[in-house]
């Protein structure tokens, strides 16, 4: 297999799988998992975090090994609310990378697309690496790409839902279109999820949930990886077509290659 | 528009008819589901349905696990004044109670949070009783500013406000607020709560509406078991709910679980609510709203919070003081009820990890509520 590296702004990952922080049963069982699964960017919520506190359990526990941490700005409802948030990241954290989550709606977590528009202008312009969880929307991903987000990161389904890849039209028209990789975060609930959005063309998955709570999130750290990496390996080596009809095996049209 | 018009177009004893009436075969048929409806939360809560509360209970668990994954969240009240202009029947703090009246003063404030931060909470609900002239909205706000740079979320359980004083804390700090309607039933209402500004049914029926005008980011519902019965209740409750998640729709809500227990001056419960029929109720609402958050206070015993971890419920307090300086400052003042679970917060946190569970002490930002 051909290298195939993923590149977000500065960095490259050898993983197309992200993971998330929430829902485990311990820290200890979320690094664990976390490490079996050889994700390289995991996202942390800015509002689990004690920033005050120097040794917060969280963030001890992901320290070191190869693990690049990328604050969530889950929580607030506007824009105003995401960057004092990004900016409180930045430095607490010392990333300037900031996955940017603005959901007014606390039942769905649906993200507000007019709000992290406006918040991801305003934080490129700031200097942020931005990464919008937003709905499938095709045009907002132009839209963000235009302002210099540099991927975009739209949903396969309602978040925690675990019910796979419900936006499936429109993913597809987004990474059609897309000049920025793209990241199915949310819904993703199964390994065979993660590897059919990889087959579609998506560029990497972010999956929390599924993981963090099934019965053992080490073992499905490990299924997930090995999903994603089946899915960008097959994505690469191009799906043979979907046919409606038989293929003759004695076409009608072959005496004419005996004529020409 | 308030509640209040989708309020009066129900009727007590014709609710009351409806869920006594359900048969075990539409229980069975609500569970074949996929999405619970009001219609059908009255179903799950019917006597019909009690053979059927470990599929509940099943059904709770999975939904809760997927939802809030493997934690449960910590938090605990601190009685700030047992000082309360109204009568209300089952209340310690009720105004015709002739005991020793507190409010804490800033430095024993300060006091209680050192100890409080000690046992490693995050997350702190104030509570005072309604007396206006000592602990109203300034008192209140006073408290806020006071403690705010110790705390990622600060909640409050008081007298009914303003829409105006509402915002007013909230541009302070304020996370939550939590506002029992105390039971739905108007006329029981006026019986338990003759006197003080608590006895208006429905300016306390109308608050969480003026907090969700003020933008607040958490309202806590409930109704107080025992003054009536508690399955007519708890369906006005989730009528409650489901009104205000669709015209509050940034606001996030939580549903608590108080049943009467003894206190000085105490008043038997008219109608029983057995730990069977609590957890039913549990899982009825998980079962309804799988996002709603489920608390569970120190009011219930050490077994039956040790397995309702299981069964749906999100957060719960430890190692409560109901009185004002419980935690360090007077622990012989006026407690306003008795607690049952008297584990410390450490053995608390133990019992929590050793079923699984993760605890979480922070789960907010006090940040994204004070950039302005």
């Amino acid at each position: 297999m051909t290298t195939d590296i993923l590149k977000i702004a500065d960095k490259t990952f050898k993983s197309r799988l992200f993971t998330g922080t929430g829902k485990f049963s311990s820290t200890n069982k979320m690094r664990e998992a976390i490490l079996a699964s050889e994700s390289e960017l995991v996202t942390v919520a800015l509002k689990r975090v004690d920033l005050e506190k120097e040794s917060d359990d969280m963030l001890v526990h992901l320290n070191g090994s190869q693990i690049n941490l990328l604050p969530n700005t889950s929580g607030v409802r506007t824009a105003k609310e995401a960057i004092f948030a990004a900016e409180l990241a930045r430095e607490a954290l010392q990333t300037n990378w900031v996955k940017l989550e603005i959901h007014p709606d606390p039942k769905y977590l649906l993200p507000d697309p007019i709000e992290t528009l406006k918040a991801a202008e305003e934080l490129v312009k700031l200097g942020f690496v931005v990464m919008p969880y937003i709905h499938a929307d095709p045009v907002l991903c132009k839209r963000l790409e235009d302002v210099g987000v540099p991927c975009v990161m739209p949903l396969g389904a309602p978040i925690g839902s675990n019910k796979g890849i419900k936006t499936l039209d429109f993913l597809e028209i987004i990474i059609e279109q897309s000049k920025v990789p793209v990241i199915v975060d949310a819904g993703i609930g199964a390994p065979s999820h993660a590897a059919f959005a990889m087959e579609l063309g998506a560029d990497a998955v972010l999956v929390n949930t599924a993981i963090a709570v099934s019965q053992n999130p080490v073992d499905m750290g490990i299924a997930f990886k090995m999903a994603v990496e089946a899915g960008r390996m097959a994505y690469n080596a191009k799906l043979a077509p979907i046919k409606n009809r038989a293929e003759a095996s004695s076409p009608l049209t072959s005496f004419l290659n005996d004529i020409n | 528009m308030s509640f209040k018009d989708t309020f009066e177009k129900y009727d007590w004893s014709v609710l009351e008819k409806e869920i006594y009436e359900v048969t075990p075969q539409e229980v069975e048929k609500v569970l074949l589901k996929d999405k619970i409806e009001l219609e059908d939360f009255k179903k799950l809560i019917s006597p019909a349905a009690k053979p059927y509360i470990e599929q509940m209970a099943q059904r709770s668990n999975a939904i809760t696990r997927k939802r809030f994954g493997n934690t449960i969240q910590m938090y605990i009240p601190m009685y700030l004044s047992n000082e309360c202009q109204n009568i209300c029947t089952y209340c310690g703090f009720s105004m015709n109670n002739g005991i020793r009246r507190k409010t804490l003063s800033d430095a024993e404030i300060l006091k209680e949070v050192t100890h409080i931060k000690k046992l490693g909470y995050d997350h702190i609900l104030l509570v005072t009783g309604e007396a206006n002239k000592t602990v109203g909205v300034p008192y209140i706000k006073h408290a806020i500013d006071l403690i705010r740079s110790q705390f990622s979320n600060i909640s409050i359980e008081v007298q009914p406000l303003h829409q105006q004083e509402y915002e007013t804390l909230i541009s302070s700090g304020l996370y939550a607020v939590l506002v029992y309607q105390e039971t739905y039933h108007k006329a029981t209402y006026k019986t338990h709560h003759p006197k003080g500004k608590k006895s208006n049914f429905d300016y306390r029926l109308d608050t969480p509406d003026r907090l969700g005008k003020a933008g607040i980011h958490k309202i806590g519902l409930g109704a107080l078991f025992g003054l009536e019965d508690w399955r007519v209740d708890s369906f006005y409750t989730a009528l409650h709910l489901k009104y205000l998640q669709k015209t509050y729709w940034k606001t996030k809500y939580s549903i608590s679980f108080p049943r009467l227990r003894p206190h000085q001056g105490g008043l038997d419960p008219k109608v029983e609510m057995t730990d069977t029929d609590l957890v039913q109720l549990i899982c009825a609402y998980r079962l309804l709203d799988e996002d709603v958050e489920l608390s569970l206070s120190t009011r219930e015993s050490e077994t039956f919070r040790n397995h309702c971890i299981h069964l749906g419920i999100t957060s719960i307090s430890a190692e409560s003081k109901t009185n004002p300086g419980g935690y360090s400052v007077e622990s012989e003042s006026l407690e306003q009820f008795e607690i049952s679970d008297e584990r410390t917060t450490d053995q608390i946190k133990q019992m929590i990890q050793s079923q699984g569970y993760e605890v979480v002490w922070k789960d907010w930002s006090k940040s994204y509520v004070s950039v302005d």
